[in-house]
């Protein structure tokens, strides 16, 4: 485990291994020790560590990565809740 | 020979003027440096952009690398200031003056943004290769394959810190596992403690200043001291949330921010209470406790926004649990403060 440790069992982060084609590029946009280079596939190995931002999601070719992406940003979620919209971060 | 001088020259027509791509230098002006000060502190942050279009640094030819950047000047800054002996193209997209990480989760540093860019800007009449070099936190914005198959150009993710750029363009663009990791060095704390700082100097200083009026006393030297002995929960919090929170993060148990900062608090306002005995009442040290606690931990929620590391369903996780806490304890503290001021 490196990094720093967050609140442990809440990321939304999900896999198919059947989708995966093992392109790697997950691997290249996440900016934390997530994922895992298997053979011919990847694995996620920490998602504790995850940080939902939606990098690997988004440049899957294969739609093998599903996450619920936002900021983890406390004044963004008040705002959302606040407003009843989603969270908008003003930075 | 006429023949084919006359095709160059039209080639040479139909091609973008590459001489009128604008020259930036590597070397941070004082101007640039007294800009990033400012902006630092909170003023004029969200005018401070460049234009988005092309640009060059060193002396780039048409196999010369593209590497794409946000129109945050502060972001344009820290790309350029690192290509010292770099000759390169720098492709900076209109993310609204928003640096790339944060406006690549608003979608503004995004595949349409970047595909708009290579077109207005003709790059590839520029350049002779079909790559752009897009630093990894642009990610949550770009889909790669998205931009390929739009307008044909493959997206290469950069390390994430500009200063790895050179090692990464000489390496044949290979990012190191290292490269490709954010981190948050004690350095990078401190930094964002300065910006959180002057964000909370606004709204401090005005409540203590308040407290300060209000306060009773026969001198002014009386009544400062009465206004800062009120408001010492909300500068104990503010320094227990806003500056201890970050500097000793690693080491302060729980993982929670919340959680953190209510440890911090309640060490720090014990400490000024034990350091000003005979001041307070037991109903009044309860009540300076509870607000300082709770302030120091609403803090220390809110630097989630500036870590590396929190998702927004952590965030929410310890926010639908501490956040009744934090109302809980400042409304019993309120309601002590209104029994001491009128039922006492």
């Amino acid at each position: 485990m490196t990094g720093f440790a967050y609140i442990r069992g809440v990321t939304t982060i999900e896999l198919d291994p059947l989708l995966c084609n093992g392109c790697m590029m997950c691997i290249k946009v996440c900016p934390h020790p997530v994922f895992e280079a298997l053979k011919r596939a990847v694995a996620i190995r920490e998602p504790d560590l995850c940080i939902e931002c939606g990098a690997c999601a988004l440049n899957c070719p294969e739609d093998a990565l599903k996450v619920n992406p936002g900021v983890g940003c406390a004044a963004a979620i008040l705002k959302g809740w606040v407003m009843r919209s989603k969270p908008d971060c003003s930075c | 020979m006429r023949q084919m001088s006359f095709s160059k020259n039209r080639r040479r027509e139909k091609a973008v003027n590459t001489s009128d791509v604008p020259a930036v230098s590597t070397h941070l002006g004082l101007i640039d440096r007294l800009g990033r000060w400012r902006v630092r502190w909170g003023i004029g942050r969200n005018r401070y952009r460049v234009p988005p279009g092309l640009y060059r640094v060193g002396t780039p030819d048409p196999s010369s690398p593209v590497l794409v950047t946000a129109n945050y000047k502060l972001s344009f800054d820290a790309l350029r200031s690192e290509l010292q002996g770099v000759d390169a193209w720098v492709l900076v997209l209109d993310t609204m003056g928003v640096n790339v990480w944060c406006a690549a989760g608003k979608g503004t540093f995004g595949t349409d943004e970047l595909v708009r860019q290579v077109e207005t800007t003709g790059l590839a009449e520029v350049v002779s290769h079909r790559k752009l070099v897009a630093p990894q936190l642009g990610a949550p914005g770009v889909a790669a394959h998205e931009v390929r198959r739009i307008c044909g150009f493959k997206v290469v993710y950069g390390p994430v810190r500009a200063r790895d750029i050179p090692a990464f363009l000489e390496s044949g663009m290979r990012a190191t596992d290292d490269m490709r990791r954010v981190t948050f060095s004690l350095g990078d704390r401190v930094e964002v403690v300065g910006v959180e700082l002057a964000w909370v100097v606004k709204w401090v200083v005005p409540i203590v200043a308040v407290m300060v009026l209000l306060a009773g006393g026969e001198s002014i030297l009386d009544r400062t001291r009465t206004g800062m002995l009120t408001s010492s929960p909300i500068l104990a919090g503010v320094l227990a949330g806003v500056v201890l929170v970050p500097i000793f993060l690693p080491w302060i148990p729980g993982r929670a921010l919340s959680l953190k900062g209510a440890i911090l608090g309640a060490i720090v306002v014990g400490a000024v209470l034990a350091l000003t005995p005979g001041v307070h009442s037991v109903a009044a040290s309860i009540q300076v406790f509870l607000l300082g606690t709770a302030v120091a931990s609403f803090l220390a929620m809110q630097f989630t926004g500036a870590t590396t590391f929190t998702s927004p369903s952590g965030v929410e996780w310890e926010m639908r649990r501490a956040l009744p806490l934090q109302i809980g304890a400042a409304v019993i503290a309120g309601g002590i403060a209104v029994v001491r001021i009128f039922g006492g």
